[in-house]
Formats: structure tokens, sequence, C-alpha cells
């Protein structure tokens, strides 16, 4: 059976195209409380993000970067859920994403809470992409462990 | 299109069993020869035939197995020496890869000849693994790396290169043809360079041994890399020649069995050459292959080969000027130019490039291609890259195009094109 590339608009969902196109959130921050450079270095995809805590709370995000369509996009989207909660909410949430990309099934929970970035499951069909999708969350982390590391 | 080449490339590719998959519906294009080249039959069966009939450890045993696998692991050395005209099998070294080579000479050569103030020569289109060993080099030893640029038109800047090797260079350190850019660079003039004052001369043959006939006299390097992957040959061995003379005057830098003539509780001895330099248990089965993967090219002529990948990189260039968001990179004249091409689009990332063409079924390499100092200086993050090997054909350029053109369109009604 011969494919066309019908099959790449599962990788390459609207939601996804538009947060390339125009991503949200890039203006730097004045006076970050942690920042941090992140990339691969299998690729060379870059992803520059810096968060401002108010108390326990991401009161403000910025993420920057170059590479790829899925990991710039990616950053984008992340800025949309992780802006206004918590750093433990924040956590749970890069745990939820790594679950979906590494293949757990997406309960409507799940759903709800990863927002758009949902539209990145289609990443989960192309496995050599999946760590373009899941840079900007381990930058996330390392921003956050920066200020109180993950307990071991 | 009827090529007019020496190779007949329907029955090479009758050998290449790999060549009749099918990837994503379509039939594979194989498009990433610079990485790693496809295996003929008579290569996998030779590996086949080892493990099944004369499996053995070598320069040990009196047995039967033992003779012939000793005899056949030597012979592959034999047939390594004539195929790049070095004098003598002493002075070819069996290695992991092009980058074990490299670092070989780095930490035994340089090691005892590179002091501080010294200079080190290399060039701006190297791979990473001719730069970090010599930046490291540099550092150990309070040394200055220099690197000769890039022209504008992607070849080697041949006049900075008079000027940048001076009398305190101690080693030059140069590609024999990029592997971004596809530049064949003029290695017998920086030879004569830095014979002249008093340095050696390092080749990374890695792009070149494969694609076209390499003589090291006739070149007068002291040293060539090159791995036996790229070149029909299986993963896991490469090969360092170095000139005897040097060879027999660097200190071993791995120790073990094979590489010692005597040893007592307290001091050992060195082996002769190239023994001193293959501690242990060689890669024997990889060895073997590797000469019949020199034996099929030679069959074939390096001549011919290196005519049939100019023949098809000259189309390539052709049908490439019709792509109007896509910029290639290096020189886009045939002239000392291998079958490399490197390109990136004028919006559209190489690995969303990459993504869609193996939809398509074809094999490109995309990335930063281990040489980002270069791929930076071009402005860019990453580029895609098709290279081509004795059982590309013309058609495959066309798929790539048409592939490339469809990828464009796919991309443009996505609004990122």
């Amino acid at each position: 059976m011969q494919q066309g590339l019908g099959d790449l608009d599962e990788l390459y969902q609207e939601v996804l195209l538009d947060h390339y196109r125009n991503p949200r959130n890039t203006e730097r921050l004045d006076d970050p409380t942690s920042e941090v450079d992140a990339i691969n270095p299998f690729c060379g995809d870059e992803i520059h993000m810096q968060i401002g805590l108010y108390g326990d709370t991401v009161a403000s995000i910025s993420v920057t970067g170059q590479g790829c369509s899925i990991s710039q996009a990616a950053g984008s989207l992340l800025t949309e859920i992780v802006d206004g909660r918590t750093t433990t909410e924040a956590r749970e949430l890069r745990e939820l994403f790594r679950e979906m990309m590494t293949g757990e099934e997406v309960s409507d929970e799940v759903a709800d809470r990863l927002e758009d970035s949902l539209a990145l499951q289609g990443v989960r069909r192309f496995p050599v992409r999946i760590k373009c999708a899941l840079l900007s969350w381990s930058a996330l982390i390392d921003a956050l462990d920066k200020v109180a590391p993950t307990k071991p | 299109m009827s090529p007019a080449t020496h190779l007949d490339v329907e029955n090479i590719r009758a050998d290449f069993p790999i060549l009749t998959r099918q990837v994503n519906g379509r039939p594979l294009t194989y498009l990433d020869n610079a990485a790693t080249s496809q295996k003929p039959n008579q290569v996998i069966q030779s590996l086949v035939d080892y493990y099944e009939r004369y499996n053995s450890n070598v320069h040990r045993g009196v047995h039967t197995l033992s003779i012939e696998a000793t005899e056949a692991y030597e012979d592959a050395r034999g047939k390594v020496k004539r195929f790049i005209n070095a004098p003598s099998t002493e002075s070819i070294i069996w290695t992991r890869n092009t980058s074990e080579s490299l670092n070989l000479v780095a930490y035994t050569w340089a090691e005892a000849n590179v002091s501080a103030g010294d200079e080190i020569v290399t060039t701006a289109m190297e791979h990473h693994s001719d730069i970090v060993p010599w930046q490291q080099l540099a550092m150990r030893k309070s040394a200055t790396l220099k690197i000769i640029p890039e022209t504008e038109n992607g070849r080697l800047d041949m006049e900075q290169a008079a000027d940048l090797i001076t009398e305190r260079t101690k080693i030059v350190a140069t590609t024999h043809m990029s592997n971004v850019l596809g530049t064949v660079v003029d290695v017998k003039a920086l030879a004569d360079a830095a014979h002249a004052v008093g340095a050696v001369i390092l080749v990374d043959g890695a792009q070149s041994v494969p694609h076209m006939p390499v003589d090291v006299q006739a070149l007068n390097c002291d040293f060539m890399a090159f791995s036996a992957h790229k070149m029909l040959g299986p993963t896991g061995i490469g090969v360092l020649y170095g000139r005897p003379e040097i060879l027999e005057a660097m200190p071993p830098w791995m120790f073990g069995g094979d590489m010692i003539l005597e040893v007592s509780y307290e001091d050992a001895s060195w082996n002769d050459l190239p023994y001193r330099f293959e501690a242990g248990t060689p890669n024997i089965a990889d060895a073997i292959a590797t000469g019949v993967a020199v034996d099929y090219l030679e069959a074939l002529g390096m001549e011919n080969v290196w005519e049939h990948e100019q023949k098809i990189t000259e189309y390539a260039l052709r049908r490439f000027a019709e792509l109007e968001t896509i910029n290639l990179l290096g020189p886009h004249e045939i002239e000392d130019k291998g079958a490399v091409l490197s390109f990136s689009h004028d919006s559209v990332h190489s690995h969303d490039l990459g993504t869609a063409l193996d939809q398509l079924g074809i094999a490109i390499r995309t990335g930063h291609h281990c040489a980002m100092p270069l791929i930076r200086s071009h402005d860019i993050v990453s580029a895609a890259r098709a290279s081509f090997y004795i059982y590309n054909t013309e058609a495959e350029v066309d798929v790539l195009i048409d592939g490339l053109k469809e990828t464009e369109r796919y991309f443009s009604k996505a609004g990122i094109a």
C-alpha cells in the first residue's frame, strides 16, 4: 500500500502548527527566578526557558528557541498550561505529559488537564520525534530544580 | 536517462538485499551513504562463513582453525594496504572506526610530540571527531589550535592555510572530503606545506577512501584514518594508516595481549608493527569482511566509482536548482566535490523534512552532521543531507526531488513553508 504524506496530518495537527507559526509567551522576563538552556545533543534543538515564581506559583514563563516544529510548538504549548500553576502541579503535568508520550492510555481527566498539549499525542506514532516533544518539559524540570530540587 | 557509466548499477543493486525493502509502502530510496553504506551479499556472507567455518582466535594457536583465521585476517590487511597503496602491511592498523584512528594519533604521536606553545592546524570543515581530540590536546599541552577557514564558495581557503601553517605547527589535521559540503580538499598541497615546516599531516579519509582512488604515498600524508562501514564493510572496524618510520617511533596506547613482545612481573617490551597498536583479541570477523568489501570495490574500479558518483552528483546539482526554497551548502560546481549534497529549507526545519521524506521511503540525514561549528558558520541550526553511492541512480535523484516538491506542498498548505 502506497501512502502519501496524509499520515503526517496526525503529527502536524492544526493546534501544533498554529503554535509553531505563532509561538506564545516568547517575551523574555525582566527578573526570572530561574532560567535554563536545554539542548538535544543528537539534533541540536534548543529551548531557552525562564520562569518567574510568586511564592510557589509559576506566575510568568517564557520560552524561546530554535529547532523543529515539534520541539518549538511543544515549548509554546507548555507555557499555556504551566502558567499560573503551583510548582507541584507543574511537575505533575510533566509526568502526565511524559506518560502520554510514552504510550499510556490517556483518560478524559488527563486529557482535560493537558489541554491543547493533547495534540502532541500524534507524535507517538513517530517515535524518533518523541524526544523533540519532551525537550521543553525537561527544561521546565531543570528550571524548577534550580529553585528547589526534586526530592529523590 | 541512460547514464553512460562504467558501473552496471542494475547488477550492483542485485547484490544488496536491503535495497529490495519497502519503507512506508514505498521502495527504499537510500540516500544516507555518508553516514553508512549498505552491504553487499558478498560481505554479509563472509561474516556468516567465518563464524560457521573457521571462527577462532588469531596469532595464538597452532590448530587449523586458528591458522585459517590468522591467514584470512592478515590477508585482509594486505588488501587494505594495496587499496590505499600503503608502503607495507606494517603501516595498516585495525581500529574500531575513524574516530578511534584519529584519537590514536592524538594520544600517541601528538602526546609525545606536541608541547606548550606549539600549534595544531585543522580546518573549518572537520567532523567533531577531527576537532575535539585536538581541542583536548591543545588544552592538555597549552598548545594553540588554528582553523583554516572555508571560502565563500565552499572550498578550503588555501591562501590562509599557507599563512596558518608556520614553524610552530606540529600537526596538520584535515579532512580529505567534507561530510557536509562534499568539498574535496587538496591534501597534497597541505602535506607539502606541513612537511616544509617539519610538521606531520593526518588525513580524515572517512568520506574519500570509499568513493575515490586514494594513494597515501602520492598524497604524501603521514596518517590516514577511515572506517569500513562507509565502504560496504561492517560496522565496528576502521583503519589507521601511518608512515612506517613514524609509527615505529610512537609509544603504544593501549596495553594487553598481542601488543607485547616479552612480559615479566616488573616490565614489558613491545611487539612489532602493526601489532603494537592492536592490544587484545582484534575484530577478526569484521576485518576479514572489510577485505571482502575492498575486493568488491576493486572489482568495480575506484575510478569508475568516482565517475559514477560525479555523474549522479552533477545531475542532482542540476535538479536541485529547480527548488526555489532549498538552499544548497558547499560548492555548487562539480569540480572537487563528492557525492554529498547538504541543504536547508527557507522555513521548514530539516527534521520535519526528514520525517516527511521518510513517509515516502526516502532516507536522508538531518541535523548537525557532527559538524556543529560548520553548520553554525552557515547561520543555520541544522541541515538535511543526501549522499550517494555505487548503487544509487538518477531515477532515485528524481524520487528525492519529487519528494521535496511534495513535502513543500504539504508544509505550504500547513502554513509553515
